[in-house]
C-alpha cells in the first residue's frame, strides 16, 4: 500500500515535469524570457564556431590562453615564458633554448599584456606579442602555428610591464620598465635611489615581413616607475605615451611613500623623432648582455643568442622627443581613443577620469608653456593640456577601453565596475558591476583605430563565490558583455587559467583563415629528422646515443633498442610522418627527467633520457592517435656499462 | 527512499520505451543474437578470402577519382617520381613486395582498379567507413588504420604509376 502510494507521487511527479517543460515557452516569467534570450547570445552550438578569437594572458602560468567570444570555451594554452609538459616546450632539446637569459634557463615567467600585430592602424592577426614581467623579455607567438617564434630580454629593465604594445604599423613593439634600477647595474647603496636610479623605455623594432624582433634603442628616464603605455594612432602616431607612479622616488614603503604628490606624469614621448636621431647615428652604444630567442619553423628548433649591446638615449639629447604631462595621482591604466586624440590617465587613487587632450598637448609645447621641468625633461601645465575629466565615476579607475562609437569603457576596481562614458561630454551613460573586483577589461580590436565593438569583458581578481568553490584557490573570473545597446548587459561568467591581465581578441576570420594544419614534411630540415622509414637509425658518439625515430599510425620505427648502456646520454629525435590534420603522435619514456613530447604532425622533437639502471625498459605514444593507439609503444634495452651488447634497432622483424 | 528511486527509476524507463523504444528493442536482440550468421549466409565465399587477396575490377572507390585511364606503356619518369613519393610517404606501413602494417601494392592493378587505388590514397578516412573492400582491408590489417599523407591528386596518379612497374 505504501509503496502504491510512492509509485502515484512518482507518476505525479513525471507528468509535472513533462507538463513544465511543455509550458516553458509561453512563460510569462520576466526574468526566465530575459534569461533565455541571454543564453541564445552566448549560445554556440555544436560543431559551430566563435565570431572571436580572445587571446588572455595567463599572468603567474607564464603563459597564453585561447579563448572563443561569445561562448567563453577556452580552446588551447599557448606556452610562453614557462615550461609546458603538456607539450614538451621547454623540455625538449629543441624548444629549452627559448627559455635562455641572461640570469640562465628560467623555467617560469610572469605574462601580462598581450597585443595583436596591426597594419594601418588595424587589427591584422599575424602575430600577438606578450611581456614577461619578471625577468624582462617580450615574446612573439605566430598566429598561423599559435607557437612562441621568438622571445628576446629587455636590458636595463626591471618588472617589464608598461608592455608589450605595438604602435599602428607594428614598426615597434615597446617595452617600458616598472622598477627604475642602476644603469648600468651597480653595487650601491638602495637609499642613494633617488636622482641616480634610471627607467629604461625599450622600443624593440619588428621585421614587416618576418616580424623579426631587434632592440632598436632605449631612453633612460629619470628613476619613476613606468606603469603602463599605448600608442598614439590617426593624429597622433609616432608618439607614445607612458603612465608613471612614484614620481617621488621611493625606494622602500611606496604603498605611502608614492603616493604623497598630488600628481604624477603621463610621458609622451615622440619615437619617431628619437628614431630619426638614432637612424643619423645618434645615442650610444652600451655594454648589455641579453638573450635573442629564435625558433625556426624549419629546423623545429630554437637557438638563443647573446647579445652584448644595446643602444641608449638620454631625453636631452634630443630636445623637443620628451614631455611630462601631469596627471592625478599614481595613475596607472594609459589608453588612447581609437582616433588618436584622448589620453586617458587613470589615476587609480583619484576620484576622478583624467583625459589630456593631443592637440592641446602640440599646442602647449608650441607656444613653449612649460610649468617645469623634471631631470630637463620638460613639464606642461595640467590645465593646458586636459581636455576633460569624467566626475567621480567609480572608485579606483584601472583600466579604459572604446567601442569605436565614441564611447569609453573604464573599470573600477574599488567600486567592482564597468562604467560606460562618452568621448568629448565626459557624461557616465551606464555602469554595470564586476564580480568582482575588475582589472582590465578588453573589446575586441581593443588597441587599435577600429575597435570591433560588440562584446566587452571584464577580468576580475577575486572570484569568490562565482563557481563551485575549489578549495581555497580559484581561478579568475571572467565576465563577457554585450555592448551593442545603449547599456551593458551581462551575458557569461567564464573561469580563466592563472592571473588574466590583459587580453587582446579580434574577430575570427583572419587568424582562421590562415591557420596551419600540418608542417609539411618536405620542409623539415632538422638535423636529426628521420623523414621515411629508410632513415631511422641509431647512432652511438662516445656516451651519446642517438635515435633516429619515426611515428605514424601506430607504431614508432624503430620499436626494438639495444645496445644501450647504464650512464649513456639517449637522445631520442622523434618525426611525426603523418600529413594530416590533428594527428599528433606523443612519446614517454620511463624513468625520463623530463616530460613527454608531443609532435605535431610533419615535426621533429627530441627528449633525453639517461638510463640509470639495467634492464628492459619501455616507451610508448602518449596522445589517442588510432584504435591501434595501445599497441604503439616499443622496448629499450639497457646493459651494463662493460657490456659488450651490440647497437642493433629493429621494427617489426618477425612479422612475416 | 532507495526503494522509492528504484521504482521511480522502472516508471521513467518504462515511459521511455512507450515513446517508441519497444521495437528498436527488439532489433537489438536480433542482431545480437545472431550477428554472425546473416554475414555468414550473405557472403560466404569471399569471407574465405581475405579482402587483400579478392579481385574486384569494377569498383572505383569514393573519392575525388572517378575515371583514370593508364596508357598502355608506363611512363617511366612519372613512376620514377612516383617511387620517390612512395619512399618518402608510404615506407613507413607498407613494404613493396611483402605484407607489412598495410598490405604489398605489387600486383594490386591485378586486383583493383586504378580510381579504386588512388582513391584509397587520397580518401582513405572516408574508404574505410563506406567502401566495402576498404572496411574490409581495415579489419584484415588489425584495425590499422590506412593515414592520409596528404598527397596531391598529382603525386598520387605518380604513385599509381610507379605501382604498375612492381611485378
Amino acid at each position: 500500500m505504501k509503496n502504491l502510494l510512492k509509485i502515484n507521487i512518482a507518476f505525479i511527479f513525471v507528468i509535472a515535469a513533462f507538463t513544465s517543460c511543455n509550458n516553458a515557452k509561453s512563460s510569462n516569467g520576466k526574468s526566465g524570457a530575459l534569461a533565455s534570450n541571454v543564453a541564445e547570445k552566448v549560445y554556440v552550438a555544436p560543431g559551430e564556431h566563435d565570431e572571436f578569437y580572445a587571446f588572455l594572458s595567463g599572468g603567474y602560468s607564464g603563459n597564453l590562453t585561447v579563448y572563443g567570444l561569445p561562448s567563453g570555451r577556452m580552446f588551447k594554452e599557448i606556452p610562453v615564458f614557462s615550461q609546458f609538459p603538456t607539450s614538451g616546450y621547454g623540455y625538449s632539446e629543441e624548444t629549452k633554448p627559448m627559455l635562455n637569459t641572461s640570469h640562465g634557463f628560467i623555467p617560469w615567467g610572469d605574462s601580462h599584456h598581450p597585443d595583436i600585430s596591426q597594419t594601418n592602424g588595424e587589427i591584422d592577426g599575424r602575430f600577438i606579442f606578450i611581456n614577461e614581467n619578471n625577468t624582462p623579455r617580450i615574446a612573439k607567438i605566430d598566429l598561423r602555428t599559435f607557437e612562441t617564434t621568438e622571445i628576446i630580454e629587455v636590458p636595463n629593465s626591471a618588472g617589464n610591464h608598461s608592455s608589450s604594445f605595438v604602435t599602428e604599423n607594428t614598426e615597434y613593439v615597446v617595452a617600458g620598465t616598472r622598477f627604475s634600477i642602476p644603469i648600468p647595474q651597480r653595487d650601491m647603496p638602495i637609499k642613494d635611489y633617488k636622482g641616480n636610479f634610471q627607467g629604461a623605455l625599450s622600443f624593440i623594432s619588428v621585421a614587416p615581413e618576418t616580424g623579426n624582433m631587434d632592440i632598436k634603442f632605449q631612453i633612460l628616464m629619470p628613476g619613476f616607475n613606468y606603469d603602463l603605455s599605448h600608442p598614439g594612432r590617426g593624429k597622433s602616431h609616432g608618439w607614445f605615451f607612458f603612465t608613471t607612479y612614484n614620481t617621488e622616488e621611493a625606494s622602500t614603503l611606496l604603498e605611502v611613500n608614492a603616493s604623497q604628490n598630488d600628481k604624477d606624469f603621463i610621458a609622451a614621448i615622440n619615437w619617431k623623432k628619437i628614431e630619426a636621431y638614432v637612424n643619423n647615428g645618434g645615442g650610444t652604444m652600451m655594454p648589455a648582455n641579453y638573450a635573442h630567442n629564435v625558433y625556426d619553423e624549419e629546423t623545429h628548433t630554437a637557438t638563443s643568442t647573446m647579445k652584448k649591446e644595446v643602444r641608449v638615449v638620454n631625453p636631452s639629447e634630443v630636445p623637443g622627443a620628451v614631455y611630462f604631462l601631469p596627471t592625478p595621482k599614481s595613475p596607472h591604466g594609459c589608453d588612447v581613443d581609437p582616433s588618436g586624440e584622448y589620453i586617458v590617465g587613470n589615476g587609480k587613487l583619484s576620484a576622478n577620469l583624467t583625459v589630456h587632450s593631443f592637440t592641446k598637448m602640440l599646442d602647449a609645447i608650441e607656444n613653449k608653456k612649460f610649468a617645469g621641468e623634471a631631470y630637463g625633461i620638460p613639464i606642461l601645465n595640467f590645465e593646458d593640456v586636459l581636455a576633460g575629466s569624467v566626475e567621480q565615476p567609480g572608485l579606483g579607475p584601472l583600466h579604459t577601453e572604446f567601442d569605436g562609437k565614441g564611447n569609453a569603457y573604464t573599470t573600477f576596481f574599488i567600486s567592482s565596475e564597468v562604467v560606460k562614458w562618452k568621448l568629448g561630454t565626459w557624461e557616465v551613460l551606464d555602469r554595470q558591476p564586476t564580480f568582482y573586483s575588475v582589472g582590465h577589461l578588453t573589446i575586441p580590436g581593443g588597441n587599435s583605430s577600429k575597435p570591433q565593438g560588440k562584446y566587452m569583458f571584464a577580468m576580475n581578481k577575486i572570484t569568490k563565490d562565482r563557481y563551485l568553490p575549489t578549495g581555497p584557490e580559484l581561478e579568475h573570473s571572467a565576465q563577457l558583455y554585450d555592448i551593442s545597446g545603449d547599456k551593458m548587459e551581462l551575458l557569461l561568467d567564464f573561469p580563466t587559467h592563472g592571473e588574466p591581465h590583459y587580453a587582446a581578441a579580434m574577430r575570427a576570420d583572419l587568424i582562421k583563415e590562415r591557420s596551419q594544419k600540418i608542417y609539411n614534411l618536405e620542409d623539415n630540415k632538422h638535423p636529426y629528422a628521420a623523414k621515411t622509414d629508410a632513415d631511422t637509425k641509431v647512432v652511438r658518439k662516445g656516451n651519446e646515443v642517438h635515435i633516429y625515430m619515426t611515428t605514424i599510425r601506430s607504431h614508432f620505427s624503430p620499436d626494438n633498442i639495444e645496445g644501450v648502456k647504464v650512464g649513456d646520454k639517449v637522445y631520442f629525435h622523434i618525426t611525426n610522418l603523418e600529413q594530416d590534420f590533428d594527428v599528433p603522435h606523443g612519446f614517454a619514456m620511463i624513468g625520463q627527467n623530463s616530460s613527454e613530447l608531443l609532435v605535431m604532425p610533419g615535426q621533429t622533437k627530441t627528449s633525453v633520457w639517461e638510463p640509470k639502471q639495467v634492464g628492459v625498459w619501455p616507451f610508448y605514444c602518449t596522445d589517442f592517435c588510432s584504435a591501434l593507439h595501445q599497441e604503439m609503444q616499443g622496448y629499450v634495452r639497457v646493459s651494463a656499462v662493460d657490456s659488450d651488447t651490440p647497437l642493433k634497432w629493429s621494427l617489426g622483424e618477425d612479422i612475416e | 527512499m532507495k526503494r522509492t528511486l528504484k521504482l521511480m527509476t522502472v516508471l521513467f524507463v518504462t515511459l521511455l520505451l512507450s515513446c517508441g523504444g519497444k521495437e528498436e528493442k527488439k532489433k537489438e536482440a536480433i542482431s545480437f543474437g545472431k550477428k554472425e550468421a546473416p554475414v555468414k549466409v550473405e557472403v560466404p565465399k569471399e569471407t574465405q578470402v581475405p579482402a587483400s587477396k579478392r579481385v574486384d575490377l569494377t569498383n572505383k572507390g569514393i573519392g575525388p577519382i572517378t575515371s583514370i585511364t593508364l596508357d598502355a606503356v608506363i611512363d617511366q619518369k612519372m613512376a620514377t617520381h612516383g617511387a620517390d613519393v612512395y619512399k618518402k610517404m608510404c615506407t613507413a606501413c607498407h613494404r613493396a613486395d611483402k605484407k607489412f602494417i598495410g598490405p604489398a601494392p605489387t600486383g594490386i592493378l591485378e586486383r583493383r582498379t586504378p580510381e579504386w587505388v588512388m582513391n584509397m590514397i587520397l580518401n582513405p578516412d572516408e574508404m574505410v567507413k563506406k567502401d566495402p573492400l576498404a572496411k574490409a582491408l581495415l579489419m584484415e590489417f588489425n584495425g590499422s588504420p590506412m593515414a592520409n599523407q596528404n598527397l596531391s591528386e598529382e603525386d598520387a596518379r605518380a604513385v599509381l604509376e610507379y605501382f604498375r612497374t612492381l611485378k
